[in-house]
C-alpha cells in the first residue's frame, strides 16, 4: 500500500504540525477562558452601569484582541496542513474526520466571526443588550468550536462508529452519534475547556498583579482579581475530576499510553502510582533493567485509577508489546502477522475487481474480513514500533500532573486574600502571581504533548500509523514550510508580545 | 421526501452545489480583499487610511471564516478532493494561506504601539492578501478547467507529477486571467463597499477616489473577464462517459451550459448585476448600492464558475497527467451517510445566515466615521 516511506518528511510534517499547534495552543485557551470572565464582567457593567465595569471590561477586550487574531491565524493553518501534509490521513479517514471540521465552521467559527466584530466595535454603535448578547455568543462560539475540534482528536484517540469500506480503501462513518458522544470527547472537553479557564484565570491574576505591585489600577486589579480568583478556583478543581476521568478512559482505550505515562513496563495486580521518578534512560521494552533510577510510589493507586479497583491488573508496556497470554493480552508481532495478510488481501481484491475476477475478489475479502481487526498493524515492522517515547509522555505527563494540582492552592489564597481585602503589599504572593501564568501554559503544552506522543505510532488509534498518514511530499519541500512558518509565527508573536505588553503598561481607562 | 430518502447521487450533486455556494460566497466576500489593495491608492491622508481599515476591519473575519469553511465543507462531503488538492497542488495551497495568516493579525496590529513591524508594513501585508493570495485562488479554481498533474493510486493516495507542486497553475493563461479577473473584481466591489460604508463628511476626496477606482478596475478586468468566457465556451473539457471513462470533450462546457439553461440565466444575470453594480457606483456621486448588485452578480457568477465543471458528467478536478485519476462529484464524495449527516447539519445555514444578515445591518446602519476608527 505504500513504498518507501521517507521519515525525513514524516518528522518534519510531524515537526510543522507541533509548532502551529503549540503556537495556536497559547492563545486558544486564554480566548477559551478569559471570554467567559469578559462575558461576566460585561454583565456586571450592563446591570450595573458602573463606567469602572465598562472601563474593565474594554481592557480584557483589548487584550482579548490582541490573542484573538493569533490564534486565528495559526488555526487556518493547523486546518489546512491536515489536507497538505497528511493527504492519505485526509482520505482514509475524511469521511468521518471532516465532518465535525465542517461543523465547527459553520456554528462556531460565523458565531465567533460575527459577534466578535459586535462585541469589539458595538460600544454606542448597537442597543447595550444586544451588546451583551454578542459577548456571550463570542464566549459559546469558542467554547462551541473546542467542542468539534475535540470530538475530532477524540476520534483519532478512540475510533468508533466507523468501518472500513475496501472498495473506496477508507473508513466511513457508520454512526455519527457515536462519534459524537464518544466518552473520549466528553473527558477530553471537560478537561481542556476547565484548564483554559484556569490558563484564563492566571493570565488575568498576572496582569491584575503587576498593577497591585506597580500601586496602578488598583481598583480594577482587585475585582479582575476577584472574579479570576473564583472561577480559577472552580476550574482547577474541575480539571483534577475531569483529569482523573481522561486517564481512566486512557486505560480503557489506549494502554499503551497509560503504561508510558508511568514507565509501566511489567504489568501488575495492584499497581503502583508513580508520583514522581527518574525514568533510565537505557531501559528497553523486554529487557530486566529496573525501568526506574529512584522513584517514589503510591500504592495500588494506578489500579484504582485506571480500573476504579485496588487489586485489578493494568498492563504494562512488555505485556502489551510481547503479550501476556494469561491476562488475555496478544502480543504486538501476532497482530503485525494478522494486519499484514490484511494488507496483502486488500491488494489481491483490488487488483482483482479491477481486472474483473469476483471470485479471486470474493475469496480475498473473506480473508481481509477475517484479518481487518489489525489492518493499521500491518503497516509496523516490529513489535516494538507500537512503544512511544516513553520519557517524553512520562516527564510530561508527571509536570502536567504536579503544575494541575498546584493552582488550586495558588487560586484559594488568592481568593482569600482577596475576599479579606487584603492582597496589596503581599509582594510574596504578587510576585509569584505574575509569573504562574507562564506554569498554566507549561501544563498546557504538557498536556498536548502527552496527549499526542503517547498515541505514536498511531494517527488514528489501532488504525492507521503517522508514517503512512503523511503526504507523498519530498523532505526538502516540507522542511522549507516548517522554516517558512516558524519564522512567520515567531514574528507575529513576538509583535503579539510587545503589543500585549504595551497594553498592559498603559492599563484600562481610568475615568 | 426526508433526507434519508436522498439518493448518494443526489446528495452528493446538493453538496457540491452547497460548496460552491460557500465558495461563491467567499468571492463576494473578496471585496475584504480589494479593498485592502486599494488603501494606498485611495487614501492620500492618515485619516483617510484609517477609515478604509476600519470599514474593511469589522468584516474581514467573515471572508476569513468563509474561506475556512470552504475548507471544511470540502474537507467533509468531498474528502478526496481535499487530500489530493492541497496535498498535491502544495505550493499554490500553502502560498494562499500564508497570505491569510498575514492578512489575520494586520487589522489588529497596524496602529498598536509598540508592534515592531510598523503600520506600513502591516499595509503591505493587506495588500499581499489582496493580490497574490486572490490571484492564487483564480488560478487553483482555473485548474477545474485546465487540469492539474496528479496521479491516484490504488488506494487513492496522490503523487504530483509536476515539480511546482501546483505552483504551475498560475503559468496557464486561462488560470492567470481568471485570477486577475478575481482580483480587480474584488477591487471593484471594495471601492463599493467602501462607498456603502463611510461617511465622507470630513473626507469628500476620498468618495471621489474610490468611485474612479471601482470604474477603472471593472474596465481593467473586462479583457480578463472576456478572455475567460470566450475560452470557457471554446475550450476542451474533460466529460465522463456512461461507463465511468474519463475523456477529453470538445465544446465540453459549452454543452454543459447548454444543458443546464438556468446555469445560462445565472451568468447572464450575475453579469448583467456586476456591471449594474458598477455603473452604479462610478457613474453617479450620490449612489451608494452599487455593492448589493455587483455583490449578487459575483455570488451568481462565482456559483456558475464552480458548478459548471462538476455537473453533467464532468470531472471537477482533472488529472491532465492521467485522465482516470480525475475527480468527479461521484468519486470523490464522502460515504452516503456522512452526506445524510451534513445535509442536516446543513439546515442550519439558514439560521446562520440569518444572524449574519441580522448583525451586519446592527453595525451598518451608522456609516463609518472619524470616529469610529480603532485601529
Amino acid at each position: 500500500m505504500i513504498e518507501n516511506v521517507d521519515i525525513g518528511m514524516v518528522n518534519w510534517a510531524r515537526a510543522q504540525f507541533a509548532l502551529t499547534a503549540l503556537y495556536h495552543w497559547i492563545f486558544v485557551p486564554l480566548t477559551l477562558g478569559i471570554t467567559w470572565m469578559i462575558a461576566f464582567y460585561h454583565t456586571i457593567y450592563v446591570r450595573t452601569g458602573s463606567q469602572e465595569w465598562k472601563n474593565l471590561t474594554q481592557f480584557w477586550m483589548k487584550l482579548l484582541a490582541i490573542n484573538f487574531v493569533i490564534g486565528v491565524a495559526t488555526g487556518i493553518i493547523l486546518e489546512f496542513e491536515f489536507g497538505t501534509n497528511w493527504s492519505n490521513y485526509s482520505w482514509m479517514v475524511g469521511d468521518i474526520f471532516g465532518a465535525p471540521l465542517a461543523i465547527e465552521g459553520i456554528f462556531a467559527f460565523f458565531l465567533e466571526a460575527t459577534f466578535f466584530a459586535v462585541m469589539f466595535f458595538g460600544w454606542d454603535r448597537v442597543s447595550k443588550g444586544f451588546h451583551l448578547f454578542s459577548t456571550w455568543m463570542v464566549a459559546i462560539g469558542s467554547n462551541m468550536s473546542a467542542i468539534w475540534i475535540l470530538i475530532a482528536n477524540a476520534w483519532m484517540q478512540n475510533p468508533v462508529g466507523h468501518e472500513f469500506n475496501p472498495d473506496t480503501s477508507r473508513f466511513e462513518m457508520q454512526s455519527f452519534a457515536e462519534v459524537v458522544f464518544n466518552p473520549v470527547a466528553i473527558s477530553k472537553f471537560t478537561h481542556t475547556t476547565s484548564a483554559s479557564m484556569v490558563f484564563a484565570a492566571l493570565f488575568i491574576i498576572a496582569v491584575s498583579s503587576f498593577y497591585l505591585l506597580k500601586k496602578r489600577h488598583i481598583k480594577m486589579a482587585k475585582r479582575s482579581i476577584m472574579v479570576a480568583s473564583f472561577f480559577g478556583l472552580i476550574a482547577s478543581v474541575m480539571v483534577g475530576f475531569t483529569g482523573d476521568e481522561s486517564a481512566f478512559e486512557v486505560a480503557q482505550k489506549q494502554p499503551m499510553k497509560l503504561a508510558a505515562f508511568e514507565g509501566l513496563y511489567k504489568g501488575e495486580i495492584g499497581a503502583d502510582l508513580v508520583l514522581i521518578g527518574l525514568l533510565n534512560p537505557n531501559k528497553k521494552p523486554g529487557d530486566d533493567q529496573d525501568p526506574f533510577i529512584f522513584e517514589i510510589s503510591a500504592p495500588g493507586m494506578l489500579s484504582l485509577l485506571a480500573n476504579r479497583s485496588f487489586d485489578s491488573f493494568v498492563p504494562g508496556i512488555d505485556d502489551l508489546v510481547f503479550g501476556n497470554p494469561e491476562q488475555g493480552i496478544m502480543g504486538a508481532a501476532e497482530k503485525i502477522a494478522y494486519g499484514k495478510i490484511a494488507l496483502e488481501q486488500l491488494e489481491i481484491y483490488k487488483k482483482a475487481k479491477k481486472a474483473g475476477e469476483e471470485e479471486v475478489a470474493a475469496a480475498a475479502l473473506v480473508k481481509f474480513d477475517a484479518n481487518k481487526e489489525f489492518f493499521g498493524y500491518g503497516f509496523l515492522d516490529k513489535p516494538e514500533d507500537i512503544v512511544p517515547p516513553v520519557s517524553t509522555v512520562f516527564n510530561s505527563f508527571h509536570i502536567m500532573v504536579m503544575l494541575g494540582g498546584m493552582f488550586p492552592v495558588f487560586f484559594l489564597v488568592y481568593l482569600v486574600f482577596s475576599i479579606r481585602g487584603t492582597l496589596e503589599g503581599k509582594w510574596w504572593l504578587l510576585l509569584p502571581g505574575t509569573v504562574m501564568v507562564f506554569l498554566g501554559l507549561a501544563a498546557h503544552w504538557a498536556g498536548w504533548t502527552v496527549a499526542e506522543v503517547g498515541r505514536q505510532p498511531w494517527a488514528i488509534q489501532g488504525l492507521f500509523p503517522v508514517d503512512v498518514a503523511r503526504t507523498n511530499l519530498d523532505v526538502a519541500t516540507v522542511k522549507t514550510t516548517f522554516f517558512m512558518f516558524a519564522t512567520v509565527f515567531t514574528i507575529l508573536i513576538v509583535s503579539a508580545t510587545s503589543i500585549m505588553l504595551k497594553q498592559i503598561s498603559i492599563g484600562p481607562k481610568e475615568k | 421526501m426526508g433526507i434519508e430518502n436522498l439518493e448518494h447521487s443526489s446528495l452528493q450533486h446538493l453538496w457540491w452545489f452547497i460548496c460552491s455556494l460557500v465558495g461563491a460566497l467567499f468571492l463576494f466576500m473578496n471585496f475584504v480583499q480589494g479593498g485592502q489593495t486599494l488603501i494606498w491608492q485611495v487614501a492620500k491622508t492618515e485619516e483617510e487610511a484609517g477609515l478604509v481599515v476600519n470599514s474593511l476591519g469589522r468584516k474581514w473575519e467573515l471572508g476569513f471564516t468563509t474561506l475556512v469553511l470552504f475548507g471544511g465543507a470540502l474537507f467533509a462531503a468531498f474528502p478526496l478532493f481535499y487530500s489530493t488538492s492541497f496535498g498535491g497542488a502544495y505550493w499554490v495551497w500553502i502560498l494562499i494561506l500564508f497570505t491569510f495568516v498575514l492578512q489575520a493579525v494586520s487589522y489588529e496590529y497596524r496602529k498598536q504601539p509598540n508592534n515592531i513591524l510598523g503600520a506600513k508594513t502591516f499595509e503591505l501585508f493587506l495588500f499581499i492578501n489582496g493580490s497574490v493570495g486572490i490571484l492564487l485562488v483564480g488560478a487553483a479554481v482555473g485548474t477545474f478547467y485546465t487540469g492539474s498533474n496528479f496521479q491516484l493510486s490504488m488506494y487513492n493516495f496522490v503523487t504530483w507529477e509536476h515539480p511546482l507542486h501546483g505552483l504551475e497553475a498560475a503559468f496557464s493563461l486561462f488560470n492567470l486571467s481568471l485570477g486577475l479577473f478575481l482580483v480587480l473584481n474584488a477591487r471593484t466591489l471594495g471601492a463599493m463597499y467602501l462607498v456603502n460604508n463611510i461617511d465622507f463628511t470630513t473626507v469628500p476626496e476620498l468618495e471621489g477616489r474610490l468611485r474612479r477606482s471601482c470604474w477603472i478596475s471593472f474596465l481593467c478586468s473586462l479583457p480578463f473577464l472576456g478572455y475567460v468566457l470566450i475560452s470557457l465556451l471554446l475550450m476542451q473539457g474533460f466529460g465522463v462517459n456512461e461507463q465511468g471513462i474519463v475523456e477529453m470533450v470538445s465544446y465540453k462546457y459549452l454543452l454543459n451550459l447548454l444543458a443546464n439553461p438556468w446555469l445560462i440565466l445565472m451568468l447572464v444575470a450575475g453579469l448583467l448585476l456586476v456591471i449594474m453594480g458598477n455603473l452604479r457606483t462610478a457613474k453617479t456621486t450620490t449612489n451608494r448600492s452599487g455593492i448589493w448588485f455587483a455583490g449578487l452578480g459575483t455570488v451568481l457568477v462565482g456559483l456558475v464558475v464552480l458548478l459548471l465543471p462538476a455537473f453533467n458528467n464532468t470531472a471537477f478536478y482533472p488529472s491532465k497527467f492521467d485522465l482516470q485519476s480525475s475527480l468527479t462529484i461521484y468519486n470523490a464524495s464522502s460515504s452516503l451517510i456522512t452526506l445524510q449527516v451534513m445535509t442536516y447539519v446543513a439546515l442550519g445555514i439558514p439560521f446562520v445566515l440569518a444572524y449574519i444578515i441580522y448583525a451586519w445591518w446592527q453595525m451598518n446602519k451608522k456609516k463609518i466615521g472619524v470616529d469610529d476608527i480603532v485601529y
